[in-house]
C-alpha cells in the first residue's frame, strides 16, 4: 500500500478502500479521491493475487495449462476449462463427440447458475442484507453437488479436456439436475420477494452507477454488464460454439444502464440457464464422452482465438503456437478486466455509499482481473 | 458484414506498406507501426466499418522485435479483423489507442508494464498490476529472469 489517508492540494480526500476489504470480495485496492462524499477519482490498483498466468503458461503443455486456468474466474471454472479446450480442438483440428458437447453446454449453465447465485447473495449483502446469502447458498450447494459427483471437485473442476470432457457424467447427473430445477423454479420467486421488490434495495440501485451503451462498449464490457445498458454482446449468439446454435434462448437485454438494470440482467439470465438445460438434460446422445487425441499435443504454427460467454461476459484465449508441445505466447482477455476499466467513469460524481452497490453489479471477481 | 478481399484491399489503399496474412480465422494486417493512428480513426469512424469494440489488445515478444496484436470487432456490422504492428525491441513506441477505445487505457497499461511498449499520448500511462519500483524490467519478456525462481531453486 502506497497511498495514506491525506489530502491533496485542492482540499479532497484521498482514502484506500482494499486491499481487504468485504465489498471487494478478494483483494483489490482502491484508491478514491472523494470531495466531501463525492467520489471524484476511483483509481484500482491491481496485482495483490496476480499469479502472472500467461507465463506460467508458456512452460505448460496444452493437456496442462487448462488446469491453471480454472484458477483465474474461478466462479466460471468450467467455462474457462471449456475457452482453452475449444481453441487447442481448434487447433487440432479435432471433432468433439455430441454427447461431450451436450454435457458441456450443461456444465456451463450450471456454472452460470451457480455464479449468479453466488453474486446475488454477496451483492444483497454488501448493501446489508445478509439473509439472501443463505438462501442463494442453499440452491448454490445443490449444483455443487452434482459437480462434485460428476467431476470430483466443486470449485476447481478441470472438467473438460481437449476432445471432450474428462470423464462420463455420473448415473445420477440427469435425476439431479432434473430435481435442482424443480427446486430452483419453487425458490426463485422468493428472490424477487426478497430483494427485488424491496423498496430500500431499488432505491439504492435505480439510477446509480449509469453506463450508457457507448460507453459500455468503449470501454470493453461484455456480460451482464454490457447488456445492462442494451448492448447485445453474448458470445453464445453472435458466434455460437458448441450447441449454442441448436438451443432456444434469449439474450437478456436491459436499457436502463445503471445497478439495477444489470442486476435485473443477471437474474433473468439464471432463468434463461434453466431454459437451456431443460432443452438438453433430455437428450444427451449416447456415444464417446472424449475423442481420441494424441498423448502429446502439439499445435501447428499458427494463431487460434476463441470468445466464449463466461458468467461475467466474453473470455478470449488467444493462443501463439511456433509448432511445439507448449504454447509461445498466450493472452487471456479476461472480461473482469475491461468491466471494472469502467468503474471510473461510472462512479465519478455518486456518493461513496454507491461505490459498493456498482461495484457489486460489476460482478467482480479479482482473481480473473489479475490472472 | 465485410468479406476478406474487400477488407484487404481497403486497407493495403489506406496503409501502402500493410500486409495481409495467409491462413488465419480471421481477416489479419501486419502495417508499419507509424501508421496505426490514422487507420485506428478510420476503422472505428467510417460508416462502412464502424471497428467501435476493441475486444483484445496484446503483445508478442519474438526476441528480435515485438508485436501489437489488436482484435476488433463491430457490433453494428459484426465483422471481425486483426491489425498487427511490428515494433523494435529496443525502442518499442506506438500511438495510443485510447483516445478512440477507452479499454486500451488500462489494456495499453498491462502492456507497458509487462512489455515495456511506450504508448505515447496516453493519459496515463504508469504501472497496474506491479508494485512501484518495477519499471524497467518486463515479466512477460522472453529474456526476463526472475531472481527468485522457485522452479530452478
Amino acid at each position: 500500500m502506497h497511498e495514506v489517508l491525506g489530502t491533496t492540494t485542492d482540499g479532497d480526500l484521498v482514502i484506500n478502500v482494499g486491499p481487504q476489504h468485504p465489498a471487494t470480495h478478494g483483494v483489490l485496492h482502491l484508491v478514491i479521491t472523494l470531495h466531501g462524499e463525492t467520489i471524484r477519482k476511483v483509481d484500482p490498483h491491481l496485482g495483490y493475487i496476480h499469479r502472472s498466468i500467461e507465463k506460467m503458461c508458456e512452460s505448460l503443455t496444452y493437456r496442462q495449462f487448462i488446469y491453471v486456468t480454472s484458477r483465474m474466474d474461478y466462479l466460471s471454472a468450467h467455462i474457462n476449462n471449456h475457452a482453452c479446450a475449444l481453441c487447442v480442438e481448434k487447433g487440432l483440428q479435432v471433432e468433439v463427440p455430441a454427447r461431450a458437447q451436450y454435457i458441456r453446454v450443461l456444465m456451463d449453465e450450471l456454472t452460470r447458475i451457480a455464479s449468479h447465485e453466488l453474486w446475488w447473495g454477496a451483492m444483497a449483502m454488501d448493501l446489508g442484507a445478509f439473509t439472501p446469502f443463505f438462501h442463494a447458498f442453499r440452491e448454490r450447494e445443490n449444483i455443487n453437488d452434482i459437480m462434485e459427483e460428476t467431476c470430483g471437485a466443486r470449485l476447481t473442476m478441470n472438467y473438460m479436456v481437449p476432445g471432450g470432457v474428462m470423464a462420463d457424467i455420473h448415473p445420477n447427473f440427469q435425476k439431479r439436475v432434473k430435481s435442482f430445477i424443480q427446486l430452483f423454479r419453487s425458490k426463485f420467486d422468493e428472490y424477487n420477494e426478497m430483494v427485488t421488490g424491496n423498496i430500500i434495495f431499488q432505491n439504492r440501485m435505480k439510477g446509480v452507477g449509469y453506463l450508457s451503451a457507448e460507453d459500455a462498449i468503449s470501454y470493453g464490457c461484455t456480460g451482464p454488464t454490457a447488456r445492462g445498458s442494451g448492448v447485445s454482446c453474448d458470445v453464445r449468439k453472435i458466434m455460437p460454439y458448441e450447441l449454442y446454435n441448436q438451443v432456444q434462448f434469449d439474450e437478456i437485454l436491459e436499457t436502463g444502464g445503471d445497478s439495477f438494470a444489470r442486476y435485473m440482467v443477471r437474474l433473468r439470465e439464471m432463468n434463461e440457464s434453466i431454459n437451456i438445460i431443460e432443452q438438453v438434460i433430455d437428450n444427451i446422445p449416447e456415444g464417446d464422452y472424449q475423442a481420441k487425441t494424441k498423448a502429446v499435443l502439439k499445435l501447428p504454427k499458427g494463431e487460434f482465438y476463441t470468445r466464449v460467454e463466461t458468467a461475467r461476459g466474453e473470455l478470449g484465449v488467444y493462443i501463439v503456437s511456433e509448432g511445439g508441445t507448449t504454447p509461445y505466447r498466450i493472452k487471456f482477455r479476461s472480461p473482469g478486466f475491461s468491466n471494472l476499466s469502467a468503474l471510473d467513469h461510472m462512479a465519478r460524481g455518486s456518493k461513496i455509499g454507491d461505490l459498493v452497490a456498482m461495484m457489486g453489479t460489476l460482478d467482480l471477481v479479482i482473481p480473473d482481473i489479475d490472472r | 458484414m465485410m468479406d476478406r478481399e474487400h477488407m484487404i484491399s481497403c486497407i493495403t489503399e489506406w496503409v501502402p506498406g500493410a500486409k495481409a496474412e495467409e491462413g488465419t480465422e480471421w481477416t489479419t494486417l501486419s502495417i508499419p507501426g507509424e501508421s496505426w493512428p490514422e487507420l485506428a480513426q478510420r476503422l472505428r469512424d467510417e460508416a462502412d466499418w464502424q471497428m467501435d469494440f476493441l475486444f483484445c489488445l496484446t503483445c508478442i515478444d519474438w526476441k528480435t522485435h515485438l508485436t501489437m496484436v489488436y482484435h476488433l470487432t463491430s457490433t453494428r456490422h459484426r465483422h471481425i479483423l486483426v491489425i498487427k504492428a511490428d515494433l523494435p525491441a529496443d525502442d518499442a513506441v506506438i500511438h495510443t489507442a485510447s483516445h478512440l477505445w477507452k479499454t486500451a487505457i488500462f489494456h495499453e497499461r498491462e502492456v507497458f508494464e509487462m512489455f515495456g511498449v511506450r504508448f505515447s499520448k496516453h493519459p496515463d500511462l504508469r504501472l497496474l498490476i506491479l508494485p512501484d519500483g518495477w519499471e524497467g524490467r518486463n515479466p512477460m519478456k522472453k529474456d526476463f529472469e526472475d531472481p527468485v525462481n522457485m522452479i530452478r531453486m
